[in-house]
């Protein structure tokens, strides 16, 4: 089929020929046979997600589903904890939509409509958070179908809509954001935003639960007798999405209409200044930056110090790594916020069992991406390889930056509870150490030349190196709980596989390293 | 006095072999520029010299020390700047001196007037404390040239120094190079501006097919293929008459 060129169909095949190609290099790193492997796997993890939601459902759909004042809170609850994570994806690709520049540079320079291909690429931003968002509640709905019957097919209506709407949104926030605060700060601010609004509401509620219940589960919250009271009769529109999920066909087309219409009517507002605005996002690579100058500079060091001191600078500097692991110290909130009231109750201890893991995982998961960009993401590598001192000499350097933040970031919390109770705190010192050193080194044995702004990107450049950090870090979590609990000999059992996933990660990792 | 650089037997392989043997002496004090097509070997042989490659057989010697059986006290005495600037978008230039002067263990006073110097030589002292990652390519090209020669060394590596240079640009950098000779320092260069090459370099060597096919000053190339030309002419001649003898080989 020939499609006129520069039309939106043309545009619209052309990214989804790049989009294609994209996502099977990602998935195959040019080598067809790692296709066959992705399939498997995927289709592993999709079975075990299906089985949980299948045994998760199971009693709810045996008990009868009575849609009531409680089953409307608790579907919306779970909806609103859904959408704010789909509304952080969709800010976050929109952002990318004006700052990725790639092909931009040459689309601009040619007589294309810049607002035909903004339509295009905020269509892509909402085919792409559709499908993730399909990928994540398919278990959950196929679930439901086969167990209580086709009307649970209307959540995918609803997931349609939620993806519109959060795309609109994200489109919205980001044109305001370039209105107040320039081309400058808008990539910044808008990632901060995805940030706390994936984690934002998750944690909200969290920390809502743990206000009023003491407790950490989200969906005994949206249970709870006190939201049920508080909230509308069944009859209020502010059900309609939940009446939309479990099937009612005119809330579901009202919705879907509704959010479809949103989105047009935006697309439409907003791509006319699109061509402007990336033009101005792209003129920031000639924006210069004044600093201080330090009096710290050009005193006596050693090698390594130099090394410890430039990490420390870029870290500090690296707006990536600010959105980027926001959202793992955001998590940490909960759990400070339990530590906080519980301090020096007599139940205390209960708790730690909640907190030890917690910490321990964001150290892992944190040390991990610290230690990718200072091992791994080294923008002037040739500089450093040509420095007169070893390779060894560099690498330690390099791990003492890492650790050396994480000591600084974890120190407060640790010597918190040390106050309330010090054996919680050793263990949880020691587990997030041993996951701190462990995710170091998997990136170390897996360690790439790239250039820091490829950080996004390092999860699929060797998933390996992801499953095994992942891996290694709830394990050490595991391990923590347990020991934290009160049972240590259990907590030998995650001990050995953690050190056992360590050792696979050396041998997966590629020779010479 | 040994030379500043002595290479023998140099070979390296990737997925076919792109260093074939090459030979290559170079004099303390000298300019000497590289060149040769593209992926002749010429950034190879130059990376195997900074220490960045490892060569599958052959030596390296640099003022004297074994290069490969020594690295870091090799390395101690030269420089090397590739042809993509390697400088970080975060740090300002004074800053990124500091670091370079902290790797090479320069003495603190001493680095701050190096840097300070050579902020000012290149032109750069009114962005001395802007972050680097809003400089043109030029612009970064110096930063790096800075960074290169901020520990003194005594042999300097270029690949490609004057690519996307303006010509401003370009003649702050061979002035740079050629005050650094005048004082004593070898400088080792590629390029394809081959005016550059005719006009700073005391010898040339010609690298085609992985091989060293011609060395000498401009006279004695022009010697070599009898005609009173331009560097130009000689090196299309050199190359053709390489590929010629190569093709013969295989």
């Amino acid at each position: 089929m020939n499609l006129a060129p520069a039309s939106l169909p043309w545009l619209a095949a052309h990214e989804l020929r790049l989009a294609w190609r994209d996502a099977l290099a990602m998935m195959t790193g040019g080598r067809r046979t790692r296709l066959v492997g992705w399939i498997v796997g995927g289709g592993a993890v999709f079975g075990i997600m299906l089985l949980i939601a299948w045994f998760s459902v199971r009693p709810w759909v045996q008990a009868g589903i009575v849609i009531d004042k409680q089953a409307l809170v608790l579907i919306s609850g779970i909806g609103l904890l859904f959408w704010a994570v789909t509304l952080s994806q969709a800010l976050e690709a929109v952002t990318r939509v004006y700052y990725g520049r790639s092909d931009l540079d040459l689309i601009l320079s040619s007589p294309a409509s810049s607002a035909r291909l903004f339509a295009v690429r905020a269509g892509t931003v909402f085919v792409s958070t559709t499908l993730l968002g399909l990928l994540l509640i398919s278990p959950l709905v196929i679930a439901l179908v086969a167990q209580d019957g086709p009307r649970w097919l209307s959540a995918v209506l609803v997931l349609l809509a939620l993806s519109a709407l959060s795309v609109a949104i994200a489109m919205i926030i980001t044109r305001l954001l370039f209105r107040l605060t320039g081309p400058r700060r808008t990539r910044l601010i808008a990632q901060v935003v995805a940030g706390i609004v994936g984690a934002g509401f998750v944690i909200g509620v969290q920390a809502a639960a743990i206000l009023s219940h003491d407790g950490f589960s989200r969906l005994a919250f949206f249970q709870s007798q006190e939201i049920i009271d508080a909230a509308p009769g069944t009859d209020s529109l502010l059900w309609l999405p939940a009446r939309a999920v479990l099937g009612e066909p005119l809330p579901a087309l009202l919705l879907v209409s509704a959010a479809l219409a949103a989105l047009i009517v935006t697309v439409l507002l907003i791509a006319p200044s699109y061509g402007r605005l990336a033009t101005a996002a792209a003129g920031l690579n000639q924006v210069r930056s004044q600093r201080r100058p330090s009096p710290k500079a050009f005193r006596p060091a050693s090698q390594r110090q130099a090394l410890r001191r430039k990490e420390f600078l870029l870290l500090q500097r690296d707006p990536w790594l600010l959105s980027q692991t926001l959202m793992q110290l955001l998590y940490l909130v909960p759990p400070a916020l339990l530590l906080w009231i519980n301090y020096g109750s007599a139940s205390g201890d209960g708790t730690f069992v909640v907190i030890v893991p917690v910490l321990i995982m964001a150290c892992g998961q944190l040390a991990g991406g610290l230690a990718w960009l200072a091992i791994s993401g080294e923008d002037a590598h040739d500089l450093v390889a040509t420095a007169p001192l070893s390779t060894a000499s560099i690498l330690r350097a390099k791990i003492e930056a890492v650790l050396i933040v994480i000591l600084v970031l974890m120190a407060p919390l640790l010597a918190f509870m040390a106050f309330s109770a010090w054996p919680m705190a050793l263990i949880t010192a020691i587990c997030a150490s041993l996951a701190a050193a462990a995710s170091t080194a998997i990136q170390l044995w897996f360690r790439v030349t790239a250039k820091r702004s490829m950080f996004r990107r390092r999860q699929v450049a060797s998933r390996a190196a992801t499953l095994c950090e992942a891996f290694s870090s709830i394990l050490w979590a595991g391990t923590g709980a347990l020991w934290a609990a009160g049972i240590p000999i259990l907590a030998v059992a995650p001990a050995i596989l953690a050190v056992g996933t360590l050792g696979l990660a050396r041998l997966l990792a590629p020779r010479g390293k | 006095m040994p030379a500043a650089l002595s290479i023998a037997g140099l070979h390296k392989s990737f997925d076919r072999p792109v260093v074939k043997g090459v030979d290559l002496t170079i004099r303390t004090g000298e300019f000497y520029a590289l060149l040769g097509p593209n992926g002749a070997g010429k950034t190879t042989i130059l990376r195997m010299v900074a220490g960045l490659l490892r060569p599958d057989a052959g030596s390296i010697s640099v003022l004297g020390i074994d290069a490969l059986a020594e690295p870091v006290a090799a390395k101690r005495r030269m420089a090397w700047v590739s042809d993509e600037p390697m400088v970080y978008h975060r740090l300002t230039p004074l800053e990124y001196l500091d670091f370079v002067a902290g790797l090479w263990q320069v003495e603190p006073a001493q680095a701050r007037q190096s840097a300070h110097e050579l902020v000012d030589w290149l032109g750069l002292a009114p962005h001395a404390n802007e972050l680097c990652g809003g400089f043109s390519k030029g612009m970064l090209q110096k930063v790096a040239l800075a960074g290169a020669l901020v520990h003194d060394p005594d042999l300097i590596i270029l690949d490609e120094p004057l690519t996307g240079l303006d010509a401003g640009s370009a003649r702050q950098v061979k002035d740079v190079l050629r005050a650094k000779t005048a004082a004593g320092v070898t400088v080792i260069m590629t390029t394809h501006i081959l005016e550059v090459a005719e006009r700073m370099a005391e010898r040339i060597g010609v690298i085609s097919g992985g091989r060293l096919i011609a060395e000498g000053t401009l006279a004695e190339l022009r010697t070599r293929i009898g005609r009173e030309t331009t560097l130009e002419e000689i090196f299309l001649d050199l190359v053709a008459e390489g590929q010629a003898v190569g093709q013969d080989a295989a």
